[in-house]
């Protein structure tokens, strides 16, 4: 399970560089709004991209408590979990 | 940060963004002299960013029946139509727009974006998923954020993605209602609704579509989408507004569904807000007796909007994908928006600008709304206008 997380939060990582400048690592901690710039709009179509990468349906209002990458990956393995 | 404080970022964003001593987004109009010409800073200037698309503002029939119901009525109802009860009128209009689209029944809203707020909070609860096109209104998400139901959304007017959404759901399907708008207000394209009724058939799901801008406009009664489409009997729900083309303000939703009575007992936005007023209310009965012998005013209508869309088209600007009353030039940067959007005012032009977030993809819009009543002079004189930027800021 742990596994499972780990991958997830390195897929994110990996599909969120293209967000940020060459300057900013992406980290678990990086926050999306403030150190990525990702604005309401942006957020929104990232999770449609997020969706399609995982094959998972993320509702709109469940974004209220993600502030950084770790939180979005932590929704994304609920979601994954809460399918098998 | 504290409450004023958020206000005084916003403050900030603006101040950066738009010039000192230029209010865009609140121009002061002092003078209305018709449809579509007024008085703003002394001088006259040119409507052609109003949804006013059949020119029905100072329609006689519809002046006569306002000013008789503030007679006879007053200028308010001061309450809602569950605690004051009902006028004669709202029944009326209910019942002239359930003949209009041949429907069941159908239930009148103070606003339009309260239709929406009204009826997706009233189909739509915590247990069920709402669909939605990503460049929706934001009266839809707003609908949507109330219900409490968990929102998706899809590409804009991409099938293949809605479709992929949806079959993720899996048994959810048959509890998501799924929301598309009959022209949209950004870009000016249509729902492909022929290929949304067939994906909605076979998911077993239920479709809103909200006509705002298309009741008048499209149809050969001006019905909307549905009438053009010949698919009235495959939409669950149609909301549209009175704002656009009836002239005056308001909402409505009608439907075939026998349960649609029920959202009068637990949709807050229709219960919890004062009713339209009674002149409100007689100006729209006379308008839509208006739209919907409005063959003329329609033909006149897409005359104009054809013209000035293929004018900008072949000056070069980047245009929404499809001809219609809502012609938007597209461009990269907040700033060429508002340099454009400015030099037309400077030429007594007054359209729309819309900046980011709210212009889909990041893009700005420079946004025209074509009406019945724009004269041909009107046209060529906008069109010429442009032509003339095109030359000197691009």
């Amino acid at each position: 399970m742990e596994n499972d997380h780990n991958s997830i939060l390195q897929k994110l990582c990996h599909h969120l560089e293209h967000f940020a400048s060459a300057d900013i690592k992406i980290v678990p901690e990086t926050d999306l709004i403030n150190e990525l710039a990702i604005d309401s709009v942006k957020l929104l179509n990232l999770i449609m991209e997020i969706e399609d990468e995982f094959d998972i349906s993320i509702p709109i209002n469940v974004l209220a408590d993600v502030n950084t990458v770790r939180d979005l990956a932590d929704l994304i393995y609920k979601i994954k979990s809460a399918l098998k | 940060m504290s409450l004023l404080g958020k206000l005084d970022v916003v403050a900030a964003a603006r101040k950066a963004l738009l010039p000192e001593g230029l209010d865009v987004f609140g121009t002061p109009i002092e003078k209305v002299y018709s449809t579509t010409e007024a008085s703003v800073g002394g001088r006259r200037i040119l409507f052609f960013g109003t949804n006013n698309y059949l020119g029905l503002t100072f329609a006689p029939e519809c002046l006569q029946a306002a000013h008789e119901a503030l007679d006879s009525e007053g200028t308010g109802t001061t309450g809602s139509r569950m605690a004051n009860g009902s006028y004669s009128g709202h029944r009326a209009l209910e019942q002239e727009f359930s003949d209009f689209y041949h429907c069941r029944s159908s239930i009148v809203f103070t606003t339009g974006y309260q239709a929406n707020l009204a009826m997706i909070s009233g189909l739509a609860g915590s247990n069920d998923v709402i669909l939605i096109d990503g460049d929706s209104h934001a009266s839809i998400y707003d609908g949507c954020r109330l219900s409490g139901a968990e929102i998706i959304r899809f590409r804009h007017n991409d099938m293949a993605d809605m479709e992929k959404r949806l079959r993720r759901l899996g048994e959810k399907t048959s509890s998501t209602l799924i929301i598309v708008e009959g022209i949209y207000s950004m870009l000016g394209d249509r729902a492909p609704l022929v290929d949304i009724v067939t994906i909605k058939n076979s998911y077993g799901s239920i479709l809103l579509l909200d006509e705002a801008h298309s009741i008048g406009v499209l149809g050969k009664t001006g019905q909307g989408l549905v009438e053009e489409t010949g698919l009235i009997n495959e939409v669950d729900f149609i909301t549209g507004t009175f704002s656009k083309s009836l002239g005056s303000i308001g909402g409505y939703c009608v439907s075939n569904h026998m349960q649609l009575d029920q959202l009068r007992y637990v949709s807050r936005p229709y219960i919890f807000t004062a009713s339209p007023s009674p002149a409100t209310i007689a100006s729209t009965r006379a308008a839509l007796k208006l739209l919907r012998d409005g063959t003329e005013l329609r033909k006149k209508l897409w005359v104009n909007a054809r013209k000035l869309y293929s004018c900008l088209d072949e000056q070069g600007y980047q245009l929404g994908p499809d001809p219609g009353p809502i012609i938007a030039t597209i461009l990269d940067s907040p700033q060429q928006a508002m340099m454009l959007w400015k030099a037309l005012f400077d030429q007594g032009v007054y359209v729309n600008l819309i900046l980011p977030p709210a212009a889909p993809e990041g893009k700005s819009l420079v946004r025209c709304s074509v009406s019945a009543a724009h004269t041909d002079e009107q046209i060529d004189y906008v069109a010429n206008v442009f032509a003339e930027l095109r030359k000197s800021i691009f």
